[in-house]
């Protein structure tokens, strides 16, 4: 529980591998997860003498569209640098990243909270999240510690090297380990949206680093939050491979720095790795060992110079995206906004549900099926779109209901012969007892022989009795 | 005849009218390379039974009349940082002492497709890292000239081979003077292409946003055809031009009557007093020949060393990073004094702090130079010069001083750092030892300084005099 003198400060940075169909820098098959260590990799990703890197159009094109989808500036100018630093596992000796000119800059994204719900307009209370940047970046390779032969050895695998990485960089603007979730869910939804990342946490294609510090809470009802100072330290965690486990470490963090604040005393600034076993995090590195990764431009790629008509023509590849596409189910097909929220959860729901309802409006054979009926369908008769096609589907609807619209006098006159040979539960029911009822529906049920519906024969039931 | 003194011009002709063969030819070269790189020590690697091998292709090839270019069955030899699947490829260095790439330069591609016969791999300052191969982990190559002498560097080996008639053509690389600075001091051509030309790809990077390779050869036709065999867009080279490759034997020959020659005295002046009387004589030839001879104003050559130095070394430290000791089978340990300096300076010029004052202050200074020449050349065609301060020096030269390679490249620096091409020619001897001029034009004017450089060496004929080994 967070004390109420203090304000959690969040930002987050996350990993996304693409899923280009070849490496960043080289023609390598970009399919590396389960294969085979060191058979997806060749001259360039293994960094021989000599090789020189050659972006990948496609992925310099989807983090831009990325960066566009998160609402953000793209700068005509753009370069690729060097970010020099050693590790086995990067065999250039140095990474290429993005330094002081990244693809795109100052976006948002605006999510829902855990706020409760505003009872006046009906609607959740929504937040900004502001994206400071969206850098394209090359992956490394992977260690595996093994004992070969009884000795402890290190070995590494280049499948992964130069896989093409955005890196995504929020500002400081969440405040609780929910709105992180929150924000994390909804930037997972909208890189699957786009189709440029599986974004599979399993796979490490989706990777969350959170930066945590906690400032006392002073705020000035005139001054704007994100004015406000932010601590003199911050905390990184990295390793966490889960929206939930985000959320867990960012609260562990948030009350082990409010203790040691309420010492009187100021967090470390470090690095810290998460332990999911344990459900706690642990110092990694320190400040005094922070890195000069002596940054420079990447001599061995040119700059890149954006047209506005190539940025227009990136904007128009990007699909509708789950808050407009929300919008519109309410308004076309005059559906609930949490029918709206689910059928938009996932791209392919959507699409099968948009599809379903074309099929009706076009077969004209349905005419009293409406998208609200085909939405309670999928949300509430969990319907498996990966089995039954929108036709099929609407087939069904149209049969179901074909049933459920059994004539009312046909109905009532079932009901009228139950309720003449059971004057028992007809007392019972009189005399307050629920479940006759319930016994009287299930006689209609049985009388009509699977042509009646629950719920109709419940209402018809009520009315006759009363 | 002694087939080894070709010239590709010659030895093409040669063996097109099968006046011999190219395993007669090779023959020649190989025993040549036996009886003098004792003393001149020009390669590190010599191969001949692929020669040899590689020679009997390229005759099948010109038995049957299907040699569709001149090189086919000319022997090369290649600077040892270009990339050679049957040969090793050690920058000179301890570290890739036994290092045999899995894969081919793409200029050492492009020649194997056209069939040349590769004698050997020559010898370099370390990690193209100076100007006398003194530098070299292996040993010093020697001036054909004067065996007591320097033959300047990087690319040491490849301009002592050609001098010394151990091979026919030969490939060099230059991030700032290591083509034509050895050219000069060995009496050779050598061709700096612009930067982007030729592709870098498989070639040990130096200076990433410098390098250049080309061509070091006897004459300046040779150098041109090379050129047009090596130069075009390269897929594994992002930063290789898409411009069309021209046909750089073109205008071989033409008249420079009317051409436009600028000279800077900031240069001429920057050489010693022998090579600047050679300088002075070699315009009063190009006014012979017609050309209009005009005073133009360049930045102080001095500030593109400065420049040259903190990039090339920010680069260089980068670049060698990848010689970690987890591959190559020799750690780092095995670094030379020169590679060791340059990764410190480098690391020192990128660090937070130093950034601003250093390597971003070059980069600005770098634009300011590109600026510059890019004035002067609305107003002259080309832009004459000495190619370096003064002839050869003796052996042991280039221990005394931590900077030789930058002073002895000052007059390629600012043309390099401005992307330019140009090609050193002899323009005269003293004291035996032969001086080189320099002629640089805009980006992508290779044809026009080849052009250039022909009519003078014709008028001339220093190409004609051979060291005497």
């Amino acid at each position: 529980m967070i004390k109420e003198n203090f304000e959690p400060i969040i930002g987050l940075e996350i990993h996304v591998e693409l899923k280009t169909k070849s490496k960043m820098f080289c023609g390598c098959n970009a399919d590396w997860f389960g294969k085979v260590p060191n058979t997806l990799c060749c001259p360039v990703c293994l960094a021989l003498p000599g090789t020189l890197p050659f972006p990948n159009r496609i992925a310099v094109e989807w983090c831009v569209m990325l960066g566009l989808a998160l609402n953000c500036d793209i700068p005509v100018f753009s370069k690729f640098d060097r970010k020099n630093y050693f590790y086995p596992d990067l065999p250039k000796g140095y990474q290429i990243s993005q330094y002081d000119k990244p693809f795109a800059i100052n976006g948002s994204l605006e999510t829902n909270t855990n706020q409760p719900i505003n009872k006046l307009t009906n609607q959740q209370i929504r937040k900004k999240i502001r994206i400071r940047r969206v850098h394209m970046e090359e992956d490394t390779g992977k260690l595996l510690h093994a004992t070969i032969d009884g000795a402890k050895c290190t070995l590494i695998d280049f499948n992964r090297s130069g896989m093409p990485l955005v890196e995504i960089v929020t500002e400081p603007d969440i405040r609780s380990s929910e709105e992180a979730r929150i924000f994390l869910k909804k930037l997972h939804q909208i890189i699957r949206y786009i189709g440029i990342s599986d974004a599979d946490m399993e796979k490490g294609s989706m990777r969350l680093e959170p930066n945590i510090s906690v400032r006392k809470f002073s705020r000035n009802k005139n001054q704007s939050p994100n004015k406000l100072k932010l601590p003199n330290y911050k905390v990184e965690v990295k390793n966490i491979n889960s929206f939930n486990f985000a959320k867990k470490a960012i609260d562990f963090e948030l009350d082990r720095h409010i203790s040691i604040l309420e010492k009187g005393e100021v967090p470390a600034q470090e690095t810290r790795g998460w332990d999911e076993k344990k459900g706690i995090t642990y110092t990694q590195r320190t400040k005094e060992e922070a890195h000069d990764y002596r940054y420079f431009p990447e001599p061995d790629i040119p700059p890149i110079r954006w047209t506005k008509p190539q940025i227009s023509k990136l904007k128009a590849q990007i699909c509708e995206l789950p808050d407009k596409k929300i919008k519109r189910f309410i308004k076309d097909y005059k559906i609930s906004e949490y029918d709206a929220t689910i059928l938009t959860d996932e791209l392919e729901t959507a699409d099968y549900y948009e599809n379903s309802i074309k099929y009706q409006v076009s077969s004209k054979k349905y005419k009293g099926i409406t998208p609200k009926i085909i939405a309670n369908w999928i949300i509430n008769k969990k319907t498996d779109i990966t089995k039954v096609t929108p036709e099929k589907l609407v087939n069904l609807i149209s049969q179901k209901q074909q049933i459920v619209q059994m004539d009312d006098k046909e109905l009532e006159a079932i009901i009228q012969k139950v309720l003449k040979a059971n004057p028992k539960a007809v007392a019972d029911f009189k005399s307050g007892k629920q479940q006759a009822l319930m016994f009287l529906v299930g006689q209609v049920m049985r009388e009509a022989k699977g042509k009646a519906e629950a719920e109709e024969t419940k209402r018809f039931l009520s009315k006759m009795l009363n | 005849m002694d087939l080894y003194k070709l010239t590709i011009t010659q030895a093409s002709k040669g063996l097109k009218e099968k006046k011999f063969s190219s395993k007669e030819l090779t023959k020649s070269v190989l025993a040549r390379i036996k009886s003098i790189d004792k003393l001149v020590k020009a390669y590190v690697t010599v191969d001949e039974e692929n020669a040899l091998h590689k020679a009997n292709k390229a005759d099948k090839l010109l038995m049957k009349k299907r040699a569709d270019n001149p090189l086919v069955g000319i022997p090369f030899a290649l600077k040892d940082n270009i990339c050679t699947t049957d040969i090793r490829t050690t920058a000179s260095s301890n570290v890739l002492k036994d290092y045999l790439p899995i894969f081919n330069g793409t200029v050492a591609k492009k020649l194997k497709e056209k069939n040349i016969v590769l004698l050997g791999k020559t010898n370099m300052d370390a990690w193209a890292h100076g100007s006398s191969t003194e530098a070299s982990d292996f040993f010093t190559t020697r001036n054909p000239w004067n065996l007591g002498r320097l033959p300047g560097g990087s690319s040491g080996g490849s301009a002592a081979s050609i001098m010394s008639d151990m091979t026919i053509g030969s490939i060099g690389t230059e991030t700032a003077g290591s083509i034509r600075q050895p050219s000069a001091w060995c009496g050779a051509v050598g061709l700096k292409p612009t930067y982007g030309r030729v592709s870098r790809y498989g070639i040990v990077a130096m200076g990433s946003s410098l390098d250049s390779p080309g061509p070091i050869t006897k004459t300046v036709e040779d150098a041109a055809i090379v050129l047009n065999a090596i130069a075009g867009f390269d897929p594994y080279d992002a930063t290789s031009s898409p411009k069309k490759v021209e046909n750089y034997t073109k205008d071989i020959g033409k008249k420079i009557k009317g051409m436009k020659i600028g000279i800077a005295d900031m240069y001429i002046e920057s050489s010693q007093k022998n090579i600047q009387e050679k300088i002075y004589q070699a315009i009063e030839v190009f006014k012979k020949l017609g050309a209009k001879v005009k005073n133009v104003n360049l930045v102080d050559p001095q500030y593109a060393i400065s420049v040259y130095t903190i990039l090339q070394r920010a680069e260089v430290s980068a670049n060698l990073a990848r010689f970690d000791g987890i591959r190559y089978g020799y750690g780092r340990d095995k670094f030379g004094e020169e590679a060791k300096r340059r990764i410190m300076l480098g690391t020192y010029a990128l660090s937070t702090g130093y950034y601003d004052a250093l390597y971003l202050k070059a980069q600005q200074i770098r634009t300011m130079i590109v600026e510059d020449f890019e004035k002067v050349f609305k107003k002259v065609d080309v832009i004459i010069g000495p190619t370096a301060p003064c002839t050869a020096l003796p052996l042991g030269s280039s221990k005394t001083s931590p900077m030789f390679g930058e002073v002895q490249d000052i007059l390629a620096e600012p043309s390099t750092i401005s992307g330019l091409p140009g090609i050193s020619i002899p323009c005269g001897f003293s004291d035996g030892l032969p001086a080189g001029l320099q002629v640089i034009g805009p980006q992508f004017s290779e044809k026009k300084i080849i052009q250039v450089a022909h009519a003078f060496e014709q008028e001339t004929n220093y190409f004609k005099e051979k060291p005497k080994l």
